[in-house]
């Protein structure tokens, strides 16, 4: 490259934010199951499934989420696992949704009243029918604002997978600056982009959270409803 | 007749509060019981034992066979004997009427979908709400969402029925209307606890009536116990309500 800014330059970047939208969708689906599992595990009444699941939380909670690419992507090595960098950036992403995503969770399902939960149990519905029936798509309904907002800062903290070398956004427009040297152009690009990017999914949490509060119109769940 | 459901000193403590302190009633196929009381008597957390909603700390209860004290119950079995319907209805506000009303037949017992379309027909005309199928709990007043609650439970086919309070948030002109269910149902045969803060009510419909007091049965007896109580405290309650 070198020289002037020109339009090879920005298609490079534009690449870049095509692997920020990769990582962010290998995040959300993977980061997705094990943030449901967890929820899962966290609400248990089996000892055995909360408590690895609260370690997991906390440890998660209490470690940059940096720090958990760095032993992804450098840590794994030194024990002769060599992951691609997509790999290790993707394992770190899921490892992270996961325990945020189960937290959120958690506290959704924790937040449909405790009646509900007794009125399935006096029609004799076993636990998890009245789980999977009366409760997740109650705590669905309230968990998705909290969700789709969540959504946001994963697509932003992909961001951090530059550091092991995987070429996303921010990587790109790193590599496009050392080659060209105008740093103010450069970020206010990546950062046009990744604006781009949040910004419908912010307006959708809004309006999700503003469909919640104020209409308090209930439609069937097509994805609970019972069978 | 033998009892269908039975208790014999039942005692109850939320850490310190003493609640349920020896309490002991039968109930026989086919009776009205309506348990009265003040706020804190003990009356609802004795109907919410019965179907072990609450566990007790010393005491027996039997319900249809089921020893609901026994720590193996079979709780799944033990809730399709028994209907429960609560002051606040939980009614599940994501489904519609129908769907509230055959999630149990369906799910818990595993009935067909027609066949437990057919029940939930049957007992939303026995309540007067057929034409409500399809509307959602939100759609409908206090008065109707009891009634639904009533009918999910009846769609079950319990052998015994508990109303928790089922009138106290509602307003008298929809009260009515839910005491009309609840008397056509006691005039059917069915065998029923009412906790109840309706005296007239309780009169009206009941064979016997409890009147709890500091987690006892302070005095029990015939519906006309309520015009000439023995106990001084039964006096008072009485007195106060009417």
């Amino acid at each position: 490259m070198g020289g002037a800014f020109n339009v090879n330059h920005f298609n490079f970047m534009l690449t870049g934010a095509v692997w920020t939208v990769g990582l962010s969708l290998i995040a959300f689906a993977g980061g997705g199951l094990l943030g449901f599992a967890i929820a899962l595990a966290r609400v248990s009444r089996n000892r055995l499934l909360r408590w690895p699941a609260t370690v997991y939380v906390q440890l998660v909670q209490g470690t940059p989420l940096l720090i958990v690419m760095f032993l992804c992507y450098f840590g794994l090595a030194m024990l002769g696992l060599n992951l691609p960098a997509i790999v290790a950036a993707g394992l770190s992403m899921t490892i992270y949704v996961g325990a945020y995503a189960g937290e959120i969770w958690r506290g959704c399902i924790q937040s449909v009243p405790r009646t509900q939960w007794e009125a399935a149990e006096c029609l004799a519905l076993r636990r998890w029918q009245r789980m999977r029936l009366v409760i997740l798509p109650q705590a669905a309904r309230i968990a998705t604002p909290p969700t789709v907002g969540f959504m946001v800062q994963v697509v932003k903290n992909t961001s951090l997978a530059s550091i092991v070398g995987f070429v996303e956004l921010t990587r790109a427009g790193q590599i496009v600056n050392n080659s060209i040297v105008a740093p103010l152009l450069v970020y206010m690009l990546v950062a046009g982009i990744y604006f781009a990017l949040c910004f419908p999914l912010s307006w959708w949490s809004r309006k999700l959270e503003v469909r919640l509060n104020f209409a308090h119109r209930r439609q069937p769940d097509l994805a609970f409803a019972p069978a | 007749m033998s009892a269908v459901v039975s208790l014999e000193d039942v005692h109850k403590s939320f850490g310190a509060l003493k609640v349920l302190n020896g309490v002991s009633f039968d109930v026989r196929k086919g009776q009205v019981v309506a348990i009265i009381g003040r706020s804190g008597s003990g009356k609802s957390t004795a109907l919410r034992c019965i179907n072990r909603l609450e566990t007790i700390d010393h005491g027996r209860i039997e319900v249809c066979g089921h020893v609901v004290s026994d720590e193996r119950v079979d709780l799944n079995r033990l809730r399709r004997d028994i209907g429960i319907v609560f002051q606040s209805y939980n009614l599940f506000p994501h489904l519609t009427v129908e769907e509230n009303i055959s999630l149990g037949p369906r799910h818990a017992k595993g009935m067909p979908l027609a066949e437990a379309r057919r029940i939930t027909a049957e007992v939303l005309s026995r309540v007067g709400l057929l034409d409500k199928l399809h509307a959602y709990p939100e759609q409908l007043s206090g008065g109707q969402q009891q009634r639904v609650a009533i009918a999910r439970s009846l769609a079950m086919s319990p052998q015994v029925m508990l109303f928790d309070e089922v009138t106290s948030a509602l307003d008298p002109h929809l009260t009515g209307e839910v005491l009309r269910v609840i008397e056509q149902l006691a005039a059917g045969g069915m065998t029923m606890i009412l906790v109840t803060h309706e005296m007239a009510f309780a009169r009206k419909v009941a064979d016997v009536v409890i009147y709890m007091h500091e987690g006892r049965v302070w005095e029990t007896g015939a519906a006309a116990l309520l015009s000439s109580p023995a106990t001084s405290e039964l006096q008072q309650f009485v007195g106060v309500t009417l």
